[in-house]
């Protein structure tokens, strides 16, 4: 199909509407870069020497050097980073190999119908998690005894994604044809060496998809978190938010620490949109 | 034989870890949280030693003034939020389903707003908004006009509160719409523009009717999410002015950890869950009975061809 000209009006609407999305995020980048006093200051917003002291600040025991400008270096925000990470990432792992294996058997052995797979995401996505925070403390606590630790968190966030980990990982293996399955069969394949070298390498897009959620979710999720962390397994959306509650508010490091929290998804939206739009349209058009 | 075995057990096998961390942690905290809601419990307790109370919460909170502001402010909010990004983002999607170049960029910075994380919308939000180094205050002072107390007056707190949603979501709603629309049939739009219809006719009379289905399961799915918004919330306002902006989800953390009333957060999370219950329920019969009629209609016998 050509492409019809358009008018200049349509493309100053689109304009408009490219700045209005991108603008508070732009805005915050360009907080983080500035001094406070420049952050302060009455004059126009725009002119300004970048810095990198914030980030300084926020990432000092994290960094090789010593920072000049600092006078003491405050730990909690590097220390939530580096447990942000290694809990998403354990947790998103998981999900994955669980979730995927879980999927293969509703597919391929029907033994609980697609039906129930899809009504328990459905519920489970409607299921907020202001509504888990009173079982979850006490039975965390009480019972399993992981509160405070890491691995309380990760088995949360591991439960709260697994049934959309599913869902979605078994429409993709839908699509592997079972031909190729019956043929590895005949070569002589046990069930988990057909799964492990035929079935997960075609459902790859699938994967990445299911990981860039399960990753973002567990990455920005603060309700759960900030009820299950202790002091030194705190994640950063949990420090940020202590940090708020503070009388002065110190705009130029908390809007550094913001930033490195939203880089990781602002990165994932940019290299993989295509399997993101996927995997949000998959809830209302059928995928 | 053995191999038979293995290849009977093989699908309980591959299910049985998911089972497992299900159970152990979802289902099992979900049947805890409405045990809980009978119980006079505080943090400090273990569950055994919280006393047996009956419905008592629950009357608690009927005739709790503050619960009840704060289920009324959490049915404004999901209604305007949802209805307002409804009618912004079907609108983008019909303005912008046309042939351009860059449109996969466009959707990558559209998307930006959802991926990044709650707490740095309200971060970014509340910046903004405040009143005096704010974008939003200067430029009105700037200009002449007067600064707006945006998060210190109730009224303006519950609109910024609404304005950073409509922000962050009606992304959401773009998309699947522009996904529906580019999926309509040519066919259909090729014969309204054959019979001489105008562009607001085929956009009333074709392109609306034949989105609908995946519209009412988008603002199914926008409307479940806009009772779980809790984050962007706690970061600008906390609640506050008063109770202008404790949603539901704000008030159950609030009861919990700084009332330390712990059965009773547990009865208001029941009713949250109530109330997500009904509207989840009737997004799946309403797909179901569309799949029903997709297939009465697959099955019908073909008339005209």
């Amino acid at each position: 199909m050509e492409r019809e000209r358009q008018n200049p009006l349509f493309y100053m609407v689109l304009i408009i509407l490219v700045i209005m999305a991108v603008g508070p995020i732009v805005l915050m980048l360009a907080t983080s870069l500035k001094l406070n006093v420049d952050i302060m200051s009455d004059r126009s917003s725009l002119l300004f020497m970048p810095t990198l002291r914030n980030y300084e600040a926020a990432l000092c025991d994290l960094l090789w050097y010593q920072p000049k400008s600092l006078d003491f270096c405050d730990p909690t925000f590097g220390r939530a980073l580096v447990n942000s990470l290694i809990i998403c990432l354990i947790s998103t792992v998981l999900t994955l190999v669980i979730g995927c294996m879980a999927a293969y058997a509703i597919v391929r052995f029907r033994f609980i119908g697609r039906d129930t797979a899809s009504l328990s995401t459905l519920l489970m996505r409607m299921v907020p998690p202001a509504v888990l925070l009173v079982p979850v403390f006490g039975i965390w606590t009480f019972q399993y005894g992981i509160s405070g630790t890491r691995y309380g968190i990760i088995l949360v966030y591991v439960a709260m994604n697994l049934p959309f980990v599913i869902w979605i990982l078994q429409s993709f293996i839908v699509q592997v044809p079972v031909q190729l399955e019956e043929a590895a069969r005949m070569d002589g394949a046990g069930p988990f060496q057909v799964f492990f070298l035929v079935v997960l390498p075609l459902i790859k897009p699938g994967l990445a998809a299911a990981a860039i959620f399960t990753f973002r979710i567990g990455w920005n999720e603060f309700l759960l978190a900030n009820a299950l962390s202790d002091r030194s397994t705190r994640t950063v959306p949990v420090t940020i938010v202590n940090s708020l509650t503070e009388y002065n508010i110190d705009w130029g490091v908390i809007m550094a620490t913001g930033m490195l929290l939203a880089i990781p998804p602002i990165l994932f939206t940019f290299f993989a949109s295509r399997q993101i739009i996927t995997g949000m349209t998959a809830g209302a058009v059928k995928g | 034989m053995s191999i038979a075995t293995a290849n009977r057990l093989t699908p309980y096998l591959f299910l049985a870890p998911a089972a497992i961390v299900l159970v152990v942690a979802l289902i099992y905290p979900i049947g805890y949280v409405i045990y809980a809601s009978f119980l006079d419990w505080n943090p400090s307790q273990r569950i055994g030693e919280a006393a047996y109370v009956g419905l008592k919460n629950y009357m608690k909170l009927l005739g709790d003034a503050a619960f009840r502001e704060s289920l009324w402010v959490t049915l404004k909010f999901a209604a305007v939020v949802v209805t307002a990004e409804m009618i912004i983002g079907v609108g983008l999607a019909l303005l912008l389903d046309r042939n351009i170049r860059g449109m996969s960029l466009l959707r990558t910075l559209f998307i930006l707003p959802m991926m990044v994380a709650p707490i740095v919308v309200g971060l970014m939000w509340r910046y903004m908004y405040h009143p005096t180094i704010g974008i939003f205050n200067r430029t009105l002072t700037s200009m002449g006009f007067e600064a707006v107390p945006w998060l210190s007056d109730s009224d303006w707190a519950f609109a910024a509160v609404v304005i950073a949603d409509i922000w962050q979501w009606t992304p959401f709603i773009f998309i699947l719409s522009l996904a529906a629309l580019q999926s309509l049939p040519r066919s259909a739009l090729e014969a309204a523009r054959i019979d001489g219809a105008s562009q607001w006719q085929t956009i009333l009379y074709i392109k609306l009717p034949l989105m609908l289905p995946v519209l009412i399961v988008t603002m199914l799915l926008r409307l479940i999410d806009a009772f779980k918004v809790l984050e962007v919330i706690l970061v600008m306002t906390n609640g506050g002015p008063g109770l202008a902006t404790e949603i539901l989800s704000l008030r159950i953390n609030r009861t919990a950890s700084e009332f330390r009333a712990l059965g009773e957060a547990a009865a208001m999370s029941n009713i949250l869950l109530l109330v997500l219950m009904g509207l989840t329920l009737a997004m799946f019969l309403y797909s179901k009975a569309m799949e029903a009629r997709a297939r009465a209609l697959r099955a019908a016998p073909v008339g005209e061809e």
